[in-house]
């Protein structure tokens, strides 16, 4: 599948900004099963100072500094990305769940390289807490000799029907537990807290950030399509799966990821990849707005 | 103060006094201790302890720790200055009795530290490059990756001059078979080695004859080698600036940060005292923005850059890491050092050591059993009583056990832990700490042993790491505790190195000069502070006076009415309010203690300026508001002290302050905020009906503190014009509006100069010149004279307006380089 993407980012500011520095994950990293052909990123105010740089898990990442008073800031990518079907994996086929565990464990020894990436995103992280309340919650989709593919498949199933997609009750700042014990948040709630499960295990998983085209009839034949993640930036979960390597969940819309995902990001959690996000000096109040649009564009 | 507190009278030999006065000490037989061995002096410890057993040895004791009591308080050493007058401002608790090390014991345990710091700082390049120890199985990946302090977006970045650890201090016990061992790494922003200079700043003065005798090595070549490092890191000739990153005056050490950065002639600074501006760091200071070249910091590791870490802190400078990536600044110690405090390091570090520096390590760590490798966890769970179970993360709520410490269910829950998550747990056996003695002020035995650990500093230079010697001595409160820390409320000793005749090369004239800061190397804030300390102070000061004057001409109905007229101008009294009310409630925004709630605060965030007599009238006057609060008593008399106490800051400001130039901006504050208020005091008395009676010119006079003067000089009833030539054209009165005029211009014209700045303007309204007939011609009761008090009051008005401006102006100028940050994020 060929997608274009629209994202557009824009504050209002009560009074004005003076001085201000951002971060941007905006651009599409690398990733298997997908290519950016092009892409442009524009911000207003047009003076500003800009780098380019890859962050320490392999994402394009963009400083922003602005130095001029501005009541408004806007920023706008466009992209065309490739999005290629994946292969069909069999569950039976992964590892069972705690010899994926011991396989990530200290052995002693030097470690396979893929392992030791893995264990990057085995730990607690500044938004992904690792408690016993997270390894109780998810238990039942555990059981003894499961292979690793089969439980994760479980834990999104589990999550998807106990969680309610509630928009504007949680923020980032909202703690896990928290989510945990209401039951309601967006797609980041869904995944940091579909991560902590598997990473209170002694699992890996990371964070993904990006796109999901919805509406559509979806290219995957056999599931429905997505339905809930368009007009804005995504998330789901990446989840560490011997001999598979990383196989792509989205708890948010029970789905595993195909071709309807672009992804642009990932990293332990929403603070290592969020798309915009800055210190500013002055501004007062601000109001923020956020609009995407995935469209699939026929060849 | 420099006498020797110690008693030099003999009675005995001194072999028989020492043996009287230890009759009763008695050391632990299971520990080690420091004192004695097998009942008799160790040879390094004789010459003192005879010293200081000959004579009246109660006496000398109890001298000795008064004497430390009294230096404590005059230097205002406090581990924790929050202040809040009923949080706990807790006394810095020093014995003055040292801990004596031989040289040749001291040799080793230089020798082992210096060489730790090396292979920590080898082991962290390692971690934030190639991690190349990971990938061949030298180190369990979870001890970085599931470290809080392990910051990935310092992965690859390679700090000016490719070192990360700068300073470096090593917590050491001595174990019952006398060596010592290593309990803890400090490698994020060590504490303490600014307790120790202080210690030893005490003890000098406490047993100056001793220190000299005993030929004590000296700890501040130390610190001056401190002050060169910090300059050479990143040296860009005269205008290299080097500053002290501190979280701020409510962090516990607080107290610390500011006596290093006297001591080390840097500027002090907080987070928001720093800006980034395309990739490199800028103090705002009273002259405009300068460059900074190197931070030695105080700040963990996490709250550095709130752009890149964690996006709540306030504390940080956002974009620091992006200067720090382009080599623009040096960061000592740079960030994500902080990953290598967790005792699960202690096991893996000698094979560490071995691959990166081709060395075993010569300072054993006590040993510990990481939980993460299964045969570690097995030992664990099976010899459970003979360890302590710590957490591998600074982050987990997980309080230190003593395995002998739980049975039953208390047990089986702990083991449950352990297997859950085998490796956020480490265990470590635990040694029984040597005992020093210590001084008791009462009854005998003279001395008491204590168990204590000591804390050990080095510092990176040009030719390796080199160590303090000398360092802190940290003693257990409690006679058999097996914890020491300072937050539980243990004491501290100075540690003292014996010389054993082969002389350490001395380094005299080798340093600099202490480097001055440079008058523009002053952080806004710090000034901005001093600027509104001096003009609350005031305002405070003259609002107290003018209830005062105002609650006492109560019976005279005329005048009361006339002086409440003037208060509600003011905003002093509200329509519902009684000027007693201004005095007792604290919610009142006008009110006094609104006014002492504002001076505490901007006193705090100059703490490291003020001296340690104004810090505590400035506690006193927090307490005299509470104390008025809580009471019913005449608010005059409330009132009374209020004003004694502000007059004794203004005296401490005065007396015991640098006369530099944040100094002359508080003192352009207080002269600013007087010359408002009387100005706009004596504009409403003028234009008031009954300007000229007799009663209404002396409660002027009474709130404008000129009445004794006025009636010493005029011998008469209080007039309107005499009273004005007093408060309005005197220039040699502290009061007079023309005083305060030209002593502004004169400061103002002084800061120019010393900033190298243009001046600013200045007042931009005069004071109106009189002769004596206009003054008379003011007291007349018909329409000519009522026109010329409303012509004076316009022209006051004016000044009153003249003096805000310049305030605002002086803001704009010296403290408003930017605004409060806030984050945002998608």
């Amino acid at each position: 599948m060929r997608y274009s993407v629209y994202h557009q980012t824009a504050y209002e500011y009560a009074r004005d900004v003076l001085h201000a520095h951002h971060l941007l994950h905006l651009i599409p990293r690398p990733a298997p099963f997908q290519e950016c052909l092009e892409h442009t990123i524009s911000v207003n105010p047009a003076t500003f100072r800009r780098r380019d740089e890859i962050d320490a898990f392999g994402n394009a990442l963009t400083r922003i500094e602005v130095e001029h008073p501005h009541r408004r800031l806007e920023v706008v990518t466009q992209m065309n990305v490739d999005v290629h079907r994946r292969p069909k994996v069999f569950a039976g086929h992964s590892m069972p769940w705690e010899e994926t565990c011991a396989e990530l464990a200290y052995q002693g020894l030097s470690p396979r390289r893929e392992n030791l990436e893995a264990c990057r995103f085995r730990h607690e992280s500044p938004y992904v807490r690792v408690k016993q309340e997270f390894t109780d919650y998810g238990a039942e989709c555990f059981p003894p000799g499961r292979p690793i593919l089969a439980c994760a498949d479980a834990l999104m199933v589990k999550l998807h029907q106990d969680m309610k997609y509630a928009k504007g009750e949680t923020t980032v700042r909202t703690p896990l537990r928290e989510v945990l014990r209401n039951r309601r948040g967006v797609c980041q709630d869904f995944a940091h807290l579909m991560i902590a499960c598997l990473r209170s295990r002694g699992l890996a998983a990371r964070y993904v950030s990006g796109y999901l085209r919805v509406g559509s009839a979806s290219s995957s034949a056999s599931a429905p399509p997505p339905a809930i993640g368009g007009g804005a930036s995504h998330a789901w979960v990446a989840v560490y799966t011997p001999p598979f390597g990383w196989l792509e969940f989205d708890p948010t819309n029970n789905v595993l990821v195909n071709t309807d995902h672009v992804a642009v990001a990932w990293g332990r959690d929403f603070g290592d990849v969020s798309p915009l996000h800055g210190v500013i000096v002055g501004g007062g109040a601000h109001e923020l707005s956020v609009r995407v649009t995935v469209k699939p564009i026929t060849q | 103060m420099k006498s020797e507190a110690v008693s030099d009278k003999h009675a005995m030999t001194p072999e028989v006094a020492t043996a009287a006065c230890l009759g009763s000490y008695a050391p632990d037989e299971r520990r080690y201790d420091e004192l004695l061995d097998a009942r008799a002096v160790r040879p390094h410890w004789r010459t003192l302890i005879e010293r200081l057993t000959a004579g009246d040895a109660q006496d000398t004791a109890r001298r000795a720790l008064e004497l430390t009591r009294r230096l404590i308080v005059e230097n205002g050493v406090a581990y924790n200055v929050y202040s809040d007058p009923r949080g706990t401002d807790r006394p810095w608790d020093l014995d003055p009795l040292p801990l004596v090390l031989s040289q040749d014991e001291w040799r080793a345990i230089e020798r082992g530290v210096a060489q730790r710091a090396r292979a920590l700082d080898a082991l962290l390049a390692d971690l934030y490059g190639s991690q190349r120890l990971l990938a061949e199985g030298l180190v369990p990946p979870e001890l970085p990756f599931g470290h809080p302090n392990f910051l990935w977006p310092c992965h690859g970045l390679v700090p000016r001059g490719a070192s990360w650890l700068h300073v470096y201090a090593a917590d050491l016990a001595r174990a019952p078979d006398g060596c010592w061992w290593l309990l803890a790494d400090r490698t994020q922003a060590p504490s303490g080695a600014g307790y120790a200079l202080e210690n030893r700043d005490i003890v000098e003065q406490v047993l100056p004859e001793a220190m000299r005798d005993l030929g004590v090595r000296g700890v501040r070549d130390f610190f001056g080698e401190m002050r060169e490092r910090l300059r050479s890191l990143f040296d860009d000739g005269a205008d290299s600036l080097a500053v002290i990153l501190t979280p701020g005056p409510f962090n516990e050490t607080y107290f610390e940060h500011a006596y290093m950065a006297r001591h080390l002639g840097l500027p002090l600074v907080e987070g928001s005292d720093l800006t980034v501006r395309n990739e490199i760091v800028y103090l705002k200071a009273l002259g405009g923005l300068r460059r900074v070249h190197t931070i030695l910091r105080r700040l963990d590791d996490d709250f550095c850059d709130p752009v890149e870490l964690r996006s709540d802190s306030a504390l940080g400078v956002p974009g620091l890491i992006s200067a720090i990536r382009a080599q623009n600044v040096v960061i000592a110690n740079a960030l994500g050092t902080g990953v290598l405090e967790s005792a699960a390091w202690l096991g893996f570090l000698p094979g560490i050591a071995e691959r990166l520096l081709g060395e075993s390590l010569q300072l054993p760590a006590v040993a510990t059993w990481w939980c993460g490798e299964k045969p570690a966890l097995d030992y664990v769970v099976a010899n459970l009583d003979r360890l302590v179970v710590k957490p591998t993360y600074p982050n987990q709520h997980f309080e230190p056990v003593f395995g002998s410490d739980v049975e039953g269910e208390a047990r089986a829950a702990l083991i449950r832990r352990l297997l859950a998550r085998p490796y956020a747990y480490v265990a470590q056996e635990h040694v029984a700490l040597s005992q020093a003695p210590v001084w008791r002020p009462h009854g005998a035995p003279n001395f008491m042993a204590r168990a204590f650990t000591i804390r050990v500093y080095a510092i990176a230079t040009e030719s390796g790491f080199r160590v303090l010697p000398g360092g802190l001595a940290r003693v257990a409160s409690e006679e058999a505790a097996e914890v020491v820390s300072a937050q539980r409320g243990g004491g501290s000793k100075d540690i003292w190195v014996l010389p054993d005749g082969e002389e350490e090369p001395v380094a005299t004239g080798t340093h600099r000069l202490q480097v001055t800061i440079r008058p523009d190397d002053v952080p806004s804030r710090v000034v901005e502070n001093l600027f509104w300390l001096g003009r609350y102070t005031v305002r405070c000061t003259d609002k107290a006076r003018l209830l005062r004057s105002t609650v006492r001409v109560r019976a005279d109905r005329n005048v009361w009415i006339h002086a409440v007229r003037i208060c509600h101008a003011f905003g002093v009294i509200t329509k519902d309010s009684q000027p007693s009310a201004l005095v007792r409630d604290d919610r009142e925004p006008h009110g006094v203690a609104a006014d002492v709630k504002r001076i505490a605060w901007c006193a705090s965030q100059v703490r490291s300026r003020l001296s340690a007599r104004y810090w505590r009238a400035v506690v006193g006057l927090q307490r005299q508001v509470q104390d008025a609060v809580a009471s019913r008593e005449e608010p005059r008399e409330a009132l009374d002290r209020l004003a004694l106490s502000l007059a004794a800051l203004a005296g401490y400001a005065a007396e015991d302050m640098t006369h530099d130039e944040g100094w002359r901006l508080m003192r352009v504050g207080r002269r600013l905020e007087r010359l408002q208020f009387t100005s706009g005091l004596l504009a409403q008395h003028l234009v008031a009906a009954a300007a000229t009676h007799q009663g209404q010119v002396e409660w002027l006079l009474n709130v404008c503190h000129s009445i004794s003067i006025y009636r010493a000089r005029y011998f008469s009833a209080p007039r309107l014009g005499s009273a004005l030539d007093l408060l309005v054209r005197d220039i040699h009165h502290p009061v007079a509006l023309a005083f305060h005029c030209s002593s502004i211009a004169r400061d103002l014209a002084e800061l120019a100069a010393s900033l190298e700045m243009s001046p600013d303007p200045g007042l931009e309204a005069t004071i109106p010149e009189f002769t004596d007939s206009e003054l008379l011609a003011l007291e007349g009761e018909d329409a000519e004279a009522q026109a010329a008090r409303q012509r004076l009051a316009a022209t006051l008005r004016a000044l009153h307006v003249a003096s805000a401006q310049l305030s605002d102006r002086l803001s704009m100028r010296h403290f408003t380089h930017t605004g409060d940050s806030q984050s945002v994020a998608t």
